[in-house]
């Protein structure tokens, strides 16, 4: 597989401080990489590097070889999703018309039936089809970010009419989620990532992390501190260094939790 | 397909068919209402006699056709003109801040455009016109647009940081530029003689008295364009509603619909404001109820803002006309009467507080 995404030696400063320090990180085509490390390690804000929304300090960020912010915004958006923490919305949007947003500008030769049906399968496939219709600002923290999963899911079939190599990039996408649906959600990641997509989330669970991805990024005070196959990556040594914690080996991941592929999608009656 | 498992039928049906159906019904309401507004006055002209006048067809009364197309019509046309210009900001100003609050008159741009057709009035009065004669007739709506350009840029300035717009920070500093606007604006009328004095009262209350085809014809060229040019910002502003960012990632280009919203609403509150004063409240019932009632999406809610805004204020314009016959209110006055508590309801209905 080829490298698609590509971060060389990006620094991003917030004042003096420097959020992200000369990281390097290669992201390929067809697998699920799953950046990870302690509170204000500069998950995030890698994220927003990597999608294009900040510009670096120094170094590249280059998207398929291009510059990543030399391409327009529209053309971008064909070409990678990114999935937020949170976003909340003043507008008594439905779920669907969130999802929608997904689907509306992006693509070619899609008729308006075509989005329609994309954004419902979006859903569908997030497993929020039966608040469809319903105000998302009454929707739960979970369901909500079921929803904006679905949007991106819906942008990213939507762009797939004109782009085949696609980034999808998860910012926390299963922080508010429950133990079903944090599943769910990861092993449709997964799925997508084996569909050919390269995939890059932040999360917490490293034990998850550990199941489900095929490459862990492990950052520490905006450096990458170690980058490579999950069982390389979670030395007991490591996560104390890094997390502050002493793991009783045994228990270190991947071990504990295996995702079962029947899990992935529970049927709704 | 597994995509059709969502409960209801085709998932867009609801609120889509509702919003055509809404629409179609909204330019039936302008119609009747325009007629109505035709027929009613201090002279009352049946509604047959006014479609025979307009239709052209010779009628005896050569009185009723002088006020039907010289008075009335003209009246017509700057209040439909005007009323779905301050609607269509009020819903480009909504969508650009996030939030369902902000309207010009509200945060102060109307204040500011109004202020900036007082000083044309008196300042050029005294500065310009020894030099260069009567102001041209342009002079005021220019004035008044520059002067709704400057403080929308300057409140989303101040309101703004780190591509995060603060809400609070925006009504509050719409208090501010308005309560600057009012102070400058009572130091002219200080300074003015009686004719100007009498021509920033009617800036401050607003009013569609003075409509001629003249005024029309200056104010139509910078507001149709404007109302067709908003549809373009709708899927923007759509995405904008999730977050700056979210829009960027869906491929809006940000910098580029906020320009042009700002611009769109500095043209519609200038050119507004120049020709019928300050009209509150049009720019926050308007959108509001349309969002009651099919829901929040800009493809919609445009176009829909500039029909009721139309039929709005000609309706207001019609009972401020009548309701003291002969004599006029401002129909400023009309429009704060129910605008203003309908904008405590509002703030009332949010069950938590207001998340600002």
């Amino acid at each position: 597989m080829s490298a698609i995404l590509e971060a060389r030696g990006v620094s991003y400063l917030s004042g003096e401080r420097r959020l992200i320090d000369r990281v390097d990180l290669t992201v390929e085509a067809g697998r699920f990489t799953i950046v990870i490390g302690p509170n204000g390690a500069g998950k995030s804000t890698l994220l927003r590097l990597l999608c294009g929304e900040i510009a670096p300090a120094e170094g590249t960020v280059t998207l398929k070889g291009r510059p990543i912010r030399s391409i327009p915004p529209g053309q971008l958006a064909h070409l990678r999703a990114v999935m937020p923490q949170a976003s909340d919305l003043n507008f008594p949007f439905t779920a669907f018309e969130v999802a929608s947003l997904g689907a509306e500008g992006i693509g070619r030769g899609l008729r308006r039936q075509d989005r329609v049906l994309i954004a419902a399968e979006a859903l569908n496939q997030a497993d929020v089809a039966h608040v469809a219709h319903r105000n998302y600002q009454t929707l739960s923290g979970g369901e909500r970010q079921r929803v904006h999963f679905a949007r991106v899911l819906a942008q990213l079939k939507a762009g797939r009419s004109v782009e085949r190599d696609q980034v999808l990039l998860l910012d926390e996408p299963i922080a508010s989620l429950d133990l079903k649906h944090q599943l769910a959600l990861l092993h449709r990641a997964r799925h997508l990532a084996e569909s050919g997509l390269a995939v890059v989330a932040v999360l917490h669970d490293l034990q998850l992390a550990a199941a489900t991805g095929d490459d862990l990024v492990l950052l520490h005070d905006g450096r990458c501190v170690a980058a490579g196959p999950p069982a390389a990556v979670l030395t007991a040594a490591r996560l104390t260094e890094v997390f502050g914690v002493t793991l009783i080996p045994d228990a270190l991941p991947p071990h504990p939790w295996r995702l079962a592929a029947e899990t992935s999608r529970p049927a709704r009656p | 397909m597994t995509a059709l498992a969502i409960r209801g039928g085709a998932p867009h049906s609801r609120r889509g068919s509702r919003q055509r159906l809404l629409l179609a019904g909204l330019a039936g309401l302008v119609a009747v209402v325009s007629l109505l507004a035709m027929s009613l006055g201090a002279t009352g002209i049946p509604l047959a006699r006014v479609v025979a006048v307009l239709t052209g067809s010779p009628t005896r009364e050569g009185g009723e056709a002088l006020i039907l197309l010289q008075v009335r019509l003209p009246r017509l046309c700057l209040g439909l003109l005007v009323g779905a210009a301050l609607a269509v900001s009020g819903a480009l100003m909504q969508g650009l801040f996030r939030n369902p609050l902000a309207d010009p008159g509200l945060v102060g741009v109307s204040a500011g455009a109004a202020l900036a057709a007082a000083a044309t009035i008196v300042l050029g009065d005294a500065l310009l016109v020894p030099w260069i004669g009567p102001l041209p007739f342009g002079a005021l709506p220019i004035g008044a647009f520059v002067g709704g350009l400057l403080t929308t840029l300057g409140l989303y300035l101040v309101a703004t940081r780190n591509g995060r717009t603060s809400i609070a920070t925006m009504l509050l500093a719409g208090v501010a530029f308005g309560a600057l606007a009012g102070a400058i604006m009572g130091f002219f009328s200080y300074l003015s003689d009686d004719r100007q004095l009498r021509d920033l009262s009617f800036w401050s209350l607003g009013s569609l008295s003075g409509a001629t085809w003249v005024k029309v014809a200056t104010v139509a060229p910078l507001v149709l364009p404007m109302l067709l040019a908003s549809p373009f910002l709708a899927r923007g502003l759509n995405a904008l509603s999730l977050g700056e960012a979210e829009a960027f990632h869906l491929g809006v280009p940000v910098q580029h619909v906020k320009a042009m919203a700002i611009l769109l609403v500095a043209i519609a509150v200038g050119a507004s404001v120049a020709s019928a004063g300050m009209i509150g409240f049009v720019g926050i019932v308007v959108p509001h109820v349309l969002r009651l009632a099919a829901g929040p999406d800009h493809r919609f809610l445009l176009p829909a803002s500039a029909l009721l805004g139309g039929a709005l204020l000609i309706g207001a314009d019609t009972v401020a006309r009548t309701v003291a016959a002969p004599a006029e209110l401002p129909i400023g006055i009309l429009t704060a009467a129910i605008g203003a508590p309908f904008f405590l309801w509002l703030l009332l209905r949010r069950q938590g507080g207001f998340d600002l």
